[in-house]
């Protein structure tokens, strides 16, 4: 009994230290809300609202471009989607098979729609098809019964009205890429595209505009509960260009089948009228996306239809070159205004002989013949006298050798060559030969349309040191354009030149020549080689453009302006392997020049 | 002034009315105060409606209460004499369960008799304090500390626990041990074999180690490091420190907890009900949930301490024990103290198993309480 006693006792301690332990551990609980709930709370509410909420960027309408009449060349057009849901449906293979006897779908977007489906919760919708047409969108609504957890949405896509007609210069929107910099999150919503060249690339920060926030209550699984709030975003800024949707059209429209680049400018501001490159793209394929198949298309096309040429081509000047030659001549005294050279058709320097491209020769003529003309012999005779650096010294002065910066990608400065750079480029001196290939442009002088349109305006807006531009410019900027160093005597002599070329019944581009109320145009023509003529094709007869693979043709160029006795619109056209300036370059080159001067885009204005 | 107590101990044998007016009126005013908070809860749990949980939940608590009322009329002789039958009754059908539920499903705890599914691990809990009881009230203090008269309660704890354990139901298990390690050492068994087997269980510990369940491994190595795996098995025990954690002081308010209602908290309405408790009430909630289940298990001794026999003393302190791991156990594991065992809340979480037990542990302690001043012989006889 008395062990049944000490029993009792023990269990009665030993329980009373189990009742504190208990009441201890229940402490520690306590303890631990406390430490969660009041110490750590801020965190913790923190991670539950990060839980909570999820945020989406709402994509801001993109800017709309104008031409400077306010034609618009690229907009955002509503675009038709299919979705599927799949929680909406009770058999997603049945709903896409029902979808396919009304719409057919490729092998590869059912995969894609397959795909997508498994990744996502079955809430999550999932396109189908997008980019459907009116007729496409009211036959899905017609059968919706047999379509069940089929959607139609609409977005926005990017359109351009004028496709491939302004596609260099536009360039096209597509989405974002890995090597693309994510400076802004809206890069990071799925299906944001940007401006991937052209006007859209450059413009890219202006045009895109600010995202909206929509802040949303999601459940574990991603659902929306229920939006919290929205911030408006502000849509892209709209833009004007100095293009005219018409001249653009008809300077395209021009070149027909044939590759090549125009450029059209105001002479007095700079402005550009209509740039061109052909044959281009069409921009809505590469925004809608483009196959595996047009993709190889495009870049195996020999005529390179992805190159914007008027400012990534580089090509010899040739002919169209000699006006700055000339003024090199008459500005340096190498020439004078009444200096008269002998064409035979050749000439030597040592025992190499120099060829005209007129075998018989032009016997005697002046520096406005020769222009008209085209001779090659006064121009080599001119260019020995005055020198290459000196021909380079004014060749920069009108813009040569030197990027514009227009804004558009890949842009080439070209090349104009002097001593100082043969001897870096060579380790060689400068040969007098050299000297003569450069008076009629050819040799390395390399140079893009847009310099030569920028050449041309300069040579006829009285000299003023114009800058070719997509944007309009002020009068308070034009008063300030600079005059070059160069004297308007000498300039009215290469002025007169370039009218003879066109408007003399011996000019090279007098085929091409117009009158529309008194006004006429004026210019140059160019052919440049882009193979050697060899001895033996001289001798057995040149072979004729025509009967020339493709490839091995001449390039035509032009450059022109229009009035002739007060120029008001400069244009370079240049058409790759076209043959002869005169007869393929220049006949373009007098369109666009004639529809300048009907349309007359430019109000009148004067330094 | 009637008073019952003084009453009640006149003769061995207490009239129905008696026995009830002995009922601590504050011990069940407690336990029902519980299972409100806990309907109230599954009614949140639900978003705001009483299927499927909460109804179910006060039917479940109503079928308790009247389990509870009659196993606190029934005469603690009565659990004296069938005790061990009780056990070995339980351990047959944890047999059945171990043997039926491998045919079945890959942890099948349960016997279903279609209306009903038997838990019989849940039972054993009970009747394991019945024996152990029953045991140790017959027994000396010298046969308590001698290492012969250890082994036959051993061998009547560690049957059960290691078929519970192999269903696999680590948590339960665990619990059957803890709860007879409790009564061990408050009958006085020395502290240095508690010592020693402290010891050897380190020393086990490698060893059993490798007999876990690779889930039950990963629960243990994601409770040392929940970060280990967030999306996987410790996504639970993060999401349910972000619950708690962000209901503050006050709460988010009924029916307004984010990462309850979002189902960012899984299970809310089973094991991790505590945590949508203190997301929707805060600490104010939490620590009034703790406080009753103080006065509960306060109680629970009182009735020990209170109880003249010694088998009414170890049978309350073991119930009482037993339902201090729940409550323990379910709350250290929210709060990311102790690892994700899978243990509910008793009396808020859902579920009717536990519900019943619980309730009848309840009912057996009450009748500890109105049975105390009966004397226990040391065989079963009235």
């Amino acid at each position: 009994m008395n062990r049944d006693n000490d029993k009792g006792k023990v269990l009665l301690k030993r329980s009373l230290i189990m009742a504190c332990g208990m009441a201890f551990l229940l402490l520690c609980i306590i303890f631990r809300l406390y430490y969660l709930q009041v110490y750590q709370a801020d965190k913790f509410k923190m991670l539950a609202d990060e839980n909570r909420i999820s945020t989406r960027l709402l994509i801001p309408q993109r800017g709309i471009i104008y031409d400077r009449n306010g034609v618009v060349l690229a907009t955002n057009e509503q675009n038709f989607q299919a979705l599927i849901v799949a929680e909406q449906t009770a058999d997603v293979q049945q709903t896409l098979d029902s979808f396919k006897k009304i719409m057919p779908l490729e092998d590869f977007e059912e995969e894609r729609i397959k795909r997508d489906l498994k990744r996502n919760k079955s809430f999550v919708p999932i396109k189908v098809k997008d980019n459907l047409t009116w007729e496409e969108v009211s036959k899905i609504q017609l059968n919706a019964s047999e379509l069940p957890g089929i959607f139609i949405d609409e977005g926005l896509n990017r359109y351009y009205p004028y496709g491939e007609k302004m596609a260099q210069v536009l360039g096209y929107v597509a989405a974002v890429s890995d090597t693309d910099v994510k400076d802004d999150p809206l890069l990071e919503v799925p299906g944001f595209q940007i401006g991937k060249s052209g006007i859209e690339k450059y413009l890219e920060k202006r045009l895109r505009g600010k995202g909206g926030i929509l802040k949303m209550e999601v459940n574990a699984y991603g659902r929306v509960m229920k939006e919290i709030e929205e911030t408006e975003g502000v849509p892209g800024e709209n833009i004007t260009l100095t293009l005219d949707a018409r001249l653009q059209e008809k300077a395209f429209d021009a070149f027909g089948e044939e590759s090549g680049a125009a450029i059209l400018l105001d002479v007095h501001s700079g402005e550009i009228l209509s740039f061109v490159s052909t044959p281009a793209f069409d921009p809505n394929a590469f925004t809608r996306g483009l196959s595996h198949q047009e993709w190889n298309a495009l870049q195996t096309n020999e005529k390179k239809p992805l190159i914007n040429k008027a400012i990534q081509g580089q090509y010899s000047p040739g002919s169209v070159f000699k006006p700055l030659v000339a003024l090199a001549g008459l500005e340096f005294g190498a020439i004078k205004p009444d200096t008269r050279y002998f064409c035979a058709g050749k000439m030597l320097l040592g025992d190499h002989p120099f060829h005209c491209w007129k075998r018989a020769g032009h016997g005697y003529l002046g520096v406005v013949e020769a222009l008209m003309h085209s001779c090659d012999i006064y121009f080599y005779e001119t260019a020995q006298r005055v020198g290459v650096d000196k021909i380079a010294e004014m060749a920069r002065r009108f813009g040569l050798g030197q990027k514009v910066n227009i804004g558009l990608e890949h842009e080439k400065a070209g090349l104009i060559p002097d001593k100082d750079w043969k001897l870096r480029r060579f380790g060689e001196p400068w040969q007098v030969g050299e000297s003569l290939i450069s008076g009629i442009g050819q040799g390395y002088i390399l140079v893009t349309p847009l310099q030569l349109a920028t050449m041309t305006a300069r040579l006829v807006n009285g000299g003023y040191e114009v800058v070719p531009t997509f944007f309009p410019i002020d009068d308070r900027t034009l008063l300030k354009i600079k005059k070059i160093n160069v004297s308007d005597v000498f300039l009215d002599i290469v002025k007169q030149g370039m009218f003879d070329v066109v408007n003399h019944i011996h000019g090279t581009a007098w085929a091409s020549r117009f009158d529309y109320k008194g006004m006429k145009m004026a210019g140059k023509t160019g052919s440049v080689q882009v193979r050697r003529i060899t001895l033996k094709e001289r001798q057995s007869g040149i072979i004729k453009q025509k009967d020339l693979p493709w490839k091995y043709r001449d390039h035509a160029i032009f450059i022109g302006y229009a009035p002739a006795d007060n120029p008001k619109y400069a244009v370079a056209v240049v058409v790759e392997h076209g043959g002869g300036g005169s007869s393929v370059a220049a006949p373009i080159a007098s369109k666009i020049l004639y529809e300048s001067l009907v349309l007359d885009p430019v109000d009148y204005r004067k330094h | 002034m009637y008073k019952p107590y003084e009453t009640s101990f006149r003769g061995q044998r207490m009239s129905i009315k008696e026995k009830l007016m002995n009922i601590s009126f504050w011990y069940v005013f407690f336990i029902c105060l519980l299972a409100a908070i806990g309907v109230t809860m599954l009614y949140s749990a639900a978003n705001g409606s009483w299927s499927p949980w909460a109804i179910n939940q006060l039917m479940r608590f109503g079928v308790g209460l009247g389990v509870m009322i009659v196993f606190a009329l029934i005469d603690i002789r009565l659990f004296m004499r069938y005790a061990y039958v009780f056990y070995f009754f339980t351990l047959i059908l944890l047999f059945i369960v171990e043997v039926g539920g491998h045919v079945g499903m890959g942890a099948q705890r349960w016997i279903n008799f279609g209306f009903f599914k038997l838990q019989p691990s849940e039972l054993m809990k009970i009747a394991l304090v019945l024996a152990l009881a029953r045991y140790f009230h017959a027994s000396s203090l010298q046969s308590i500390e001698s290492v012969k008269g250890m082994v036959p309660p051993l061998l009547l704890a560690l049957v059960p626990a290691g078929l519970v354990i192999i269903q696999p139901d680590l948590g339960t298990g665990l619990m059957l041990i803890m709860t007879t390690t409790a009564i061990f050492f408050c009958v006085g068994v020395q502290i240095w074999k508690f010592a020693l087997l402290g010891v050897g269980a380190v020393v086990m510990a490698p060893i059993a180690w490798h007999f876990l369940h690779d889930y039950q491994k990963n629960r243990v190595l994601t409770f040392l490091n929940p970060e280990r795996d967030p999306l996987g098995a410790g996504y639970h025990i993060i999401q349910s420190k972000i619950a708690l954690g962000s209901g503050g002081v006050f709460g988010k308010g009924f029916l307004k907890g984010t990462q309850s209602h979002l189902n960012f908290l899984p299970e809310k309405h089973t094991d991790f009900i505590y945590t949508m408790l203190s997301e929707e009430f805060g600490m104010i909630g939490a620590v009034s949930i703790i406080l009753i289940n103080f006065c509960i298990i306060a109680y629970g001794y009182s009735f020990a301490f209170k109880s003249s026999s010694y088998f009414g003393k170890i049978l309350a302190i073991g119930l009482t024990t037993n339902y201090f791991l729940y409550v323990f156990i379910n709350t250290a594991m929210v709060l990311g103290l102790i690892p994700v065992v899978g243990i509910p809340l008793p009396l808020i979480s859902y579920g009717g198993t536990v519900m019943l037990s619980i309730m009848t542990s309840f009912g057996i302690l009450l009748s500890v309480h109105i049975n105390r001043n009966i004397s226990v012989g040391k065989e079963s006889s009235f």
